[in-house]
């Protein structure tokens, strides 16, 4: 294991503490409960929206609190989801008297220790929480599995919306329906062309062959659905989109998120949004929005994901909304 | 522990103590083989958390506590408030309903611990909305309870019929396919691996096996050999 690190039981702390001096006026980061707050609170009456989850996916969550999209972000352990105390500190951090959204992406500890936290908030201040699990990945089926689909990079589209219909001053009841139409309109798949490390483990997770691919992998290197070889982008980006069209909803046009898991250049990421747009306009589907970076990563990872997010004017308007965040910055 | 020849009847706060620690050296020492199991087929962090959470539980046993309740509360608030994963919520669930079910006692005879044991696996179901069946740590768990309450005659017996019965059910997770937890993203893919909260579940059942065993703790090796026969 070759990383920038100082000691391998304080990299989150570690990270944050340098998240907290390069935003110094943004951002305000409470090292205690390793809770990422807005530097500048929202208004009293305004819905607060936290997030939050394992770390290694940055900017994935931290880098999405500011005007415009999160609250505050708690970081668990690197892909270990945050306790309940980190997310009770939040939810009181953040709570302007209308209620606060958490937006959890579908694995089974972060909906375990948010669903708990909600409780706990519930009963110690009386704070109405309310819960949205993103579940975008196509890649396992959720026919046969309770657990079901497991959430990705859609859970920066429902973030970016909910956050802009939050600071438009909407209901708790308006942001949550918001989040969840995001949700189910959104569908992702990603592909991994080398392992990940995680720090506290030094040794890659699984092992690829040097002109091997997984195809639909999860974020914590969780095997994806096959192997393949390597192949050219434009043939890997219609693998990718042709599940992920066969179970989108909807008709209409499309925002088109191309996502690098961490190690894969954006000259590559380039390369295969403009493959992904090939095939979207061979098979007839607009794209009427684009986001291309690293959003939802996966520590070292090389690797893309791609979602799509069937959009409607609503839609389109609060993704159009200014945001001003460390790691999406528009209008503002 | 005990002294060499008297069998323990029940469990009070040294001898639940005692189990506690002894969890944290086997959690410890089986850490890095949790994560392997865990790299397998799910994100290659149970061992280094439970090991933060086993850690952080030896360092409150040092506390006073008034009865079996409020030791095992707190276990269970400190194991919900420093694992994370979905560990954290089941554990903790586990420990914190064990600790009501023990509610006013001062130690736990056969029957008493066979009802905390049960209350904690219940929480488990609860908290996990999981049963048996699904390559989860509860496929360790209710066999344990099942040998315990078959064997029921004396509380070493059943304890030691209990790990007996976690090993095996442990073990028997390999060949199961995943329907709740993460390794259910693997879908059929998980066939083959056994489950890393079973086989921690197995270590909490061994740790409380070397408290009741005549003798008190088996040496490190023996556990480590049985952590071994795991992969």
């Amino acid at each position: 294991m070759k990383k920038l690190i100082d000691a391998t039981a304080d990299v989150v702390v570690d990270a944050l503490r340098g998240m907290a001096l390069t935003h110094p006026d943004d951002l305000q980061v409470d090292l205690e409960n390793r809770v990422v707050l807005r530097g500048r609170p929202k208004a009293d009456g305004k819905v607060a929206i936290i997030s939050g989850g394992g770390s290694g996916h940055e900017p994935l969550h931290g880098g999405f609190v500011g005007e415009g999209m999160l609250d505050a972000a708690c970081a668990g352990e690197v892909f270990t989801s945050p306790v309940p105390d980190q997310i009770t500190a939040a939810i009181a951090a953040v709570d302007r008297g209308a209620g606060v959204l958490q937006i959890v992406k579908n694995y089974t500890g972060d909906v375990m220790n948010f669903e708990m936290a909600a409780e706990l908030a519930d009963a110690e201040s009386g704070t109405e929480v309310r819960s949205v699990v993103t579940n975008d990945d196509v890649a396992v089926e959720d026919s046969t599995f309770t657990a079901g689909r497991r959430g990705v990079g859609g859970t920066v589209l429902v973030e970016k919306i909910a956050g802009a219909a939050a600071e438009e001053g909407r209901s708790l009841d308006e942001v949550t329906a918001i989040a969840e139409r995001v949700n189910q309109n959104a569908r992702s798949l990603g592909v991994a062309l080398t392992s990940v490390t995680v720090p506290a483990n030094g040794k890659p997770s699984f092992e690829l062959g040097e002109d091997e691919i997984e195809i639909g992998i999860g974020i914590h290197g969780e095997p994806g659905r096959r192997r393949e070889k390597i192949a050219p982008a434009r043939e890997i980006a219609r693998t990718m989109l042709e599940p992920i069209l066969a179970e989108l909803p909807g008709e209409g046009p499309v925002l088109l998120l191309v996502n690098g898991m961490g190690a894969t250049p954006l000259l590559e990421l380039y390369i295969l949004a403009a493959d992904a747009h090939a095939v979207l306009e061979e098979k007839g589907v607009e794209v009427a929005r684009d986001l291309v970076g690293n959003y939802v990563t996966s520590l070292d990872m090389a690797g893309a994901s791609i979602t799509l997010l069937r959009l409607d004017e609503e839609l389109t308007a609060l993704w159009d909304a200014p945001v001003a965040t460390p790691a999406l910055r528009r209008g503002l | 522990m005990t002294s060499e020849n008297t069998p323990v009847s029940e469990l009070g706060l040294h001898e639940l103590t005692t189990w506690l620690r002894r969890c944290t050296e086997l959690i410890d020492e089986n850490a890095p083989h949790l994560t392997d199991l865990d790299a397998a087929i799910g994100d290659a962090d149970h061992g280094a958390n439970m090991q933060r959470g086993f850690d952080a539980v030896a360092g409150i046993l040092d506390g006073e506590y008034e009865d079996v309740q409020a030791l095992m509360k707190k276990v269970g608030m400190t194991l919900v408030s420093s694992v994370g994963g979905a560990s954290g919520p089941l554990y903790g669930t586990f420990f914190l309903r064990f600790a009501t079910s023990a509610k006013g006692a001062d130690a736990l005879d056969l029957h008493a611990l066979f009802a905390a044991l049960q209350a904690g696996v219940h929480g488990i179901e609860e908290r996990g909305k999981s049963m048996i069946g699904q390559k989860t740590m509860l496929d360790a768990w209710v066999p344990a309870l099942d040998a315990y309450q078959r064997a029921g005659e004396t509380l070493q017996g059943a304890v030691l019929a209990g790990a007996a019965g976690a090993q095996e059910g442990r073990d028997a997770t390999g060949p199961m396919e995943a329907t709740k937890g993460r390794a259910s993203y693997l879908g059929e893919r998980s066939v083959g691996h056994i489950d890393p909260g079973a086989a921690s579940t197995a270590l909490l059942w061994e740790a409380l096996a070397d408290v009741v065993r005549p003798g008190g703790p088996t040496p490190d090796g023996e556990a480590d050999a049985d952590g071994e026969a795991a992969s």
